[in-house]
């Protein structure tokens, strides 16, 4: 039993290790691209002149759906790559749940792995369903 | 103004932003919204969408750090995150439904709620006799202190699950972190040690986040020439504010900054009776 329970501990000590560093990787990547994607767009059209945001027009479907901002992003299209990063970015937590629905699997916590896919479902739920409705 | 000044004007304000709710323990989202809004004249739904992203970032650069020194609460954090997800996506779909006016007033609210969270007492004591509820969900844990591991147990689970559910709501209608809310539910009512409801609460804000800021995405509220200056200067004053708060107390700077921060609400709230959002 005790050798058990060191294992496991161990186990998640490694998850938890593994977690962090993935969260770090997501967050430098998302930053590099935004980056980049930030600087090829101020080269284009930083000298236009800023366009009114104090009215709402959403952005079109370019920049607002997971085709639309790979295809734009594939013709180096600056915005498109800074909607990129930002798509990068909000997979960075969603990548974190997945490794740790791994991680309670591999340690047989049954509990929380159904908790953990609870949480994955509620996300795919936010990501299918907020489509425009 | 051109695209280059705007961009680079807001680029030094998120810096600002990320600074002031890093040192705050607020978070930068908080912040840069009341600057998108009231400085710039931004409409308060792009104002949220950049929000969100500042918030992934920032819980995400942070908890890195946290979760390798072992302090967060994994489980606990997992088993929240059911409620703040839910939420969030609730939050997110009201959001579309609650006029802009309505929005900056709650907002202005919540954010003076905040600031009066951060200077209210800290819950250090850890608790030696948990619920069944919680040993049932394997909450209790410990944390390392320079004095060695302290074990701590945890009560009232459904009052905390319930206002983590609140938070979730507040999250995606606001476009924060919520994480005043957060603590509350982890340190009065839950009873967790500060140190580890502060970390757990920001382990669990990328999250909470991510789920309604992918609503936000497919609704067009991210605005690329607005998300790329404030995720990058956000991102970069919550780091340099972490590397201050290592060197130096920031008692003195929190409550100046508090007040600061109780005149922007005002602010917002006034603006959002008189209609201006």
């Amino acid at each position: 039993m005790d050798i058990k329970n060191k294992t496991n501990s161990l186990a998640d000590r490694d998850i938890e290790l593994l977690v962090g560093r993935l969260l770090r990787a997501g967050v430098i990547t998302a930053s590099c691209i935004v980056l980049i994607g930030g600087i090829v767009f101020l080269m284009r059209h930083g000298s236009a002149p800023m366009p009114s945001y104090h009215h709402f027009n959403g952005e079109n479907m370019d920049y607002t759906t997971f085709g639309g901002i790979i295809s734009n992003t594939w013709q180096l299209n600056p915005k498109g790559i800074i909607q990129f990063g930002v798509m990068v970015l909000i997979a960075t937590p969603v990548l974190r749940i997945a490794l740790s629905l791994f991680g309670f699997g591999l340690e047989k916590d049954w509990l929380y792995v159904a908790i953990t896919t609870i949480v994955l479902c509620v996300m795919l739920f936010s990501t299918i369903g907020g489509l425009k409705v | 103004m051109t695209i280059l000044t705007f961009t680079l004007i807001l680029l030094a304000g998120s810096y600002l932003a990320g600074l002031l709710g890093s040192l705050t323990g607020l978070g930068g989202g908080v912040i840069v919204i009341p600057l998108l809004t009231l400085v710039f004249q931004v409409d308060i739904r792009y104002a949220i969408g950049a929000a969100l992203l500042a918030s992934i970032a920032n819980s995400s650069g942070a908890a890195s750090a946290y979760v390798k020194e072992g302090i967060t609460n994994i489980r606990l954090g997992m088993f929240l995150e059911i409620a703040t997800t839910v939420g969030a996506v609730i939050g997110a779909l009201l959001a579309v439904y609650t006029p802009t006016n309505t929005i900056a007033i709650l907002f202005g609210a919540i954010l003076l709620f905040s600031a009066a969270m951060t200077l209210r007492k800290k819950n250090q004591v850890a608790l030696t006799e948990g619920s069944k509820t919680s040993a049932f969900l394997k909450l209790d844990g410990s944390y390392p202190t320079p004095a060695g591991p302290v074990s701590y147990k945890l009560k009232n689970v459904g009052a905390g699950f319930s206002i983590m559910t609140l938070a979730g709501i507040l999250s995606g209608l606001l476009g924060i972190g919520s994480g005043a809310l957060k603590v509350l539910a982890m340190d009065s009512a839950m009873h967790i040690p500060f140190k580890v409801s502060t970390t757990t609460s920001n382990f669990m804000i990328g999250v909470t986040a991510a789920a309604s800021a992918v609503v936000y995405l497919q609704r067009g509220y991210m605005d690329p020439a607005i998300a790329f200056p404030v995720v990058l200067g956000v991102l970069g004053g919550a780091f340099t504010g972490a590397k201050l708060l290592k060197r130096l107390d920031p008692k003195v700077l929190r409550y100046i900054f508090c007040a600061a921060i109780v005149f922007v609400a005002a602010e917002m709230i006034y603006n959002g009776f008189q209609h201006k959002f």
